[in-house]
């Protein structure tokens, strides 16, 4: 029903319809995850029994299970390290070098950047196998260390290529006023500079850390010797192999709502910028 | 002086990004091409030098042609399902409202729907992926089974028929990457401008004629990208897969995948050379996708 003379006579339908198909699509996003939060509570037969129906009690157990036994606590530690050093230094050197990269003319700059941006064209299985002797060789697998530097050298070019392009957006005044006045290049770039970029540096922080956040392929490879400094991501997936064996399904719902609750928490507030953040990447 | 003191805080500035990215991304990659010309099995001594071999053994191996063939289906039904369904979605959104008084409005209660259809976006795939084994589970126990159930549908193996495992997948697909199209959409909705849906409009076109006249063309660099993105997405799958399925590429091939293939060799089999092959070819088609679909893609650009 294309109706020609929309908005005149019944608005109403096609409005009601419009409800009924967004409703639809938000009620397969809503129920699966409102369905893991309540397995948490339920016993294994209720797990498996009706999936409309709501757990017989309030059981906290299978929280206090997943967040010892599972390890899920010890992940999320893990994880809040790796991710928090791993974005820490992904801003700091990508930043730099997009500054240096995308302000200052010298021999090869042109060269350097496009050396940087090159890693985007690859996908990340092709180097597989070499990254792991590479960390191998330097004595880094299996440690935190190692798989911090490879995120942030994973993360830099694109860092690099969208910061490039903000820097060199940022006025010429501001950075010659300061040079007068005798600051340093260094003083620059960290008083002046990094403020005037912070509306770019703030997109791309989130994007780092959802990216590193989320991760799984690297963990599995360079931690995989060492389940005591497993992330969560890894961690998850172990679990629900291991769900199977001790038929604990309670835990590894538990254990899933644990992980999510949080990122939702985080993403109910910062919505707005996770959005731009993220968009960001394909509104280069 | 002062020149020396540029060149010493630029190379200051670059010295550790370089040398972080030329070890750990660069030499990676160089070397994958390295070895994919040898028979390198990932703890011996020599390395040996076969030539073009492992690329000749790849074109005879059966699991290699079954997984570009996952890769294919993927690669058509993916982005179009995804972007189907977010253009619609988005459309919706921003225009539902119809045209009253002062133009296009969108439908009431549209920031909350953006919220929670753009969530899935900021999960990790690798939970997604544990959070669906539970929901495809092929017995009454799986959630889509206990509901058919209700009506009296026997229970349907989602993951381990091999005519539906890859649609399942791709459904998982369709469903966590939908909400960030939708966003990405809206935000190209309402850079156009309001006069057009309004002449357009007053000269009696109805809501799907603005759809296909005005939205979808002022859209096109968008959907374009969304389209690659997609395309990549298609060609990789690992995390989803691993965690879904699991890495045999059960049922029968059907979920078989070459990043999956690729770790495996690598790491299972102690075949590093031919993983490296592998990973050459998936370069290849990755660079070839995008620029194919850039280039078809490609017409004269409508002006704002």
């Amino acid at each position: 029903m294309a109706s020609r003379d929309m908005g005149r006579p019944r608005p109403g339908v096609l409005s009601g319809l419009s409800h009924v198909a967004l409703a639809v699509w938000a009620l397969l996003i809503i129920l699966p995850l409102l369905w893991t939060f309540l397995a948490s509570f339920k016993s294994n037969s209720e797990i498996f029994g009706d999936p409309l129906q709501l757990p017989g009690a309030l059981r906290l157990d299978s929280w206090g299970r997943a967040w010892d036994e599972a390890h899920i606590g010890q992940y999320m530690l893990n994880t809040v390290i790796v991710v928090f050093f791993g974005t820490a230094g992904t801003m700091l050197f990508g930043s730099m070098a997009a500054y240096v990269l995308g302000r200052y003319r010298f021999v090869g700059h042109k060269l350097i950047y496009y050396y940087f941006v090159a890693g985007l064209a690859f996908p990340v299985f092709l180097a597989l196998g070499p990254l792991f002797f590479v960390v191998k060789q330097l004595g880094l697998l299996n440690s935190h260390v190692g798989l911090i530097l490879v995120y942030i050298a994973y993360s830099l070019p694109f860092t690099v290529f969208f910061l490039a392009a903000f820097f060199r957006t940022l006025p010429e005044a501001v950075a010659e006023a300061a040079r007068i006045d005798g600051a340093s290049h260094t003083r620059t770039f960290f008083q002046i500079m990094v403020p005037m970029a912070r509306p770019g540096l703030i997109s791309i922080t989130i994007f780092n850390v959802l990216g590193q956040w989320n991760q799984y392929l690297l963990p599995l490879v360079l931690l995989a010797g060492a389940p005591d400094k497993w992330v969560l991501t890894q961690g998850i997936a172990g679990i629900s192999t291991l769900a199977g064996y001790q038929a604990d399904w309670p835990g590894l719902f538990a254990a899933l709502s644990m992980t999510i609750l949080p990122v939702m928490v985080v993403y109910i507030i910062f919505q707005r910028q996770i959005q731009s953040g993220l968009g960001s990447g394909a509104l280069k | 002086m002062e020149r020396l003191r540029k060149y010493g805080f630029v190379a200051g500035f670059l010295v550790v990004p370089l040398t972080l990215y030329s070890v750990f991304v660069i030499s990676p990659y160089v070397q994958a091409f390295q070895l994919s010309l040898t028979s390198w099995n990932g703890y011996s001594a020599i390395v040996r030098y076969v030539g073009l071999d492992n690329f000749g053994r790849l074109l005879g191996d059966e699991v290699f042609w079954q997984a570009l063939r996952n890769h294919g289906l993927l690669l058509l039904a993916l982005p179009l399902t995804t972007l189907v369904i977010a253009l619609f979605l988005s459309f919706l959104l921003n225009l539902g409202g119809g045209a009253r008084g002062a133009g296009m409005r969108g439908v009431w209660g549209s920031k909350f729907y953006r919220v929670v259809f753009f969530f899935p976006q900021v999960l990790a795939v690798a939970v997604v992926g544990v959070l669906f084994q539970a929901i495809y589970r092929p017995d009454e126990d799986g959630v889509i089974n206990g509901l058919l159930a209700k009506f009296g549908i026997e229970p349907v193996g989602w993951l381990i028929e091999p005519g539906l495992a890859l649609w399942s997948v791709m459904a998982v697909m369709v469903w966590q990457g939908v909400g960030f199209y939708v966003v990405l959409f809206s935000a190209g909705m309402a850079a156009i401008p309001k006069d057009y849906f309004e002449a357009a409009a007053i000269d009696g076109a109805g809501r799907v004629r603005l759809f296909f006249s005005i939205t979808l063309p002022l859209l096109r660099d968008t959907v374009q990208v969304g389209w690659i993105y997609l395309g990549i997405a298609a060609l990789d799958g690992f995390a989803l897969i691993q965690v879904l399925v699991g890495d045999k590429g059960e049922p029968d091939g059907a979920t078989t995948i070459l990043p999956i293939t690729i770790y495996k060799n690598a790491f299972s089999f102690g075949k590093v050379g031919y993983a490296s092959a592998m990973g050459v070819a998936l370069f290849f088609l990755t660079v070839t996708f995008a620029v194919l679909t850039l280039r078809t893609t490609r017409r004269e650009r409508v002006e704002l």
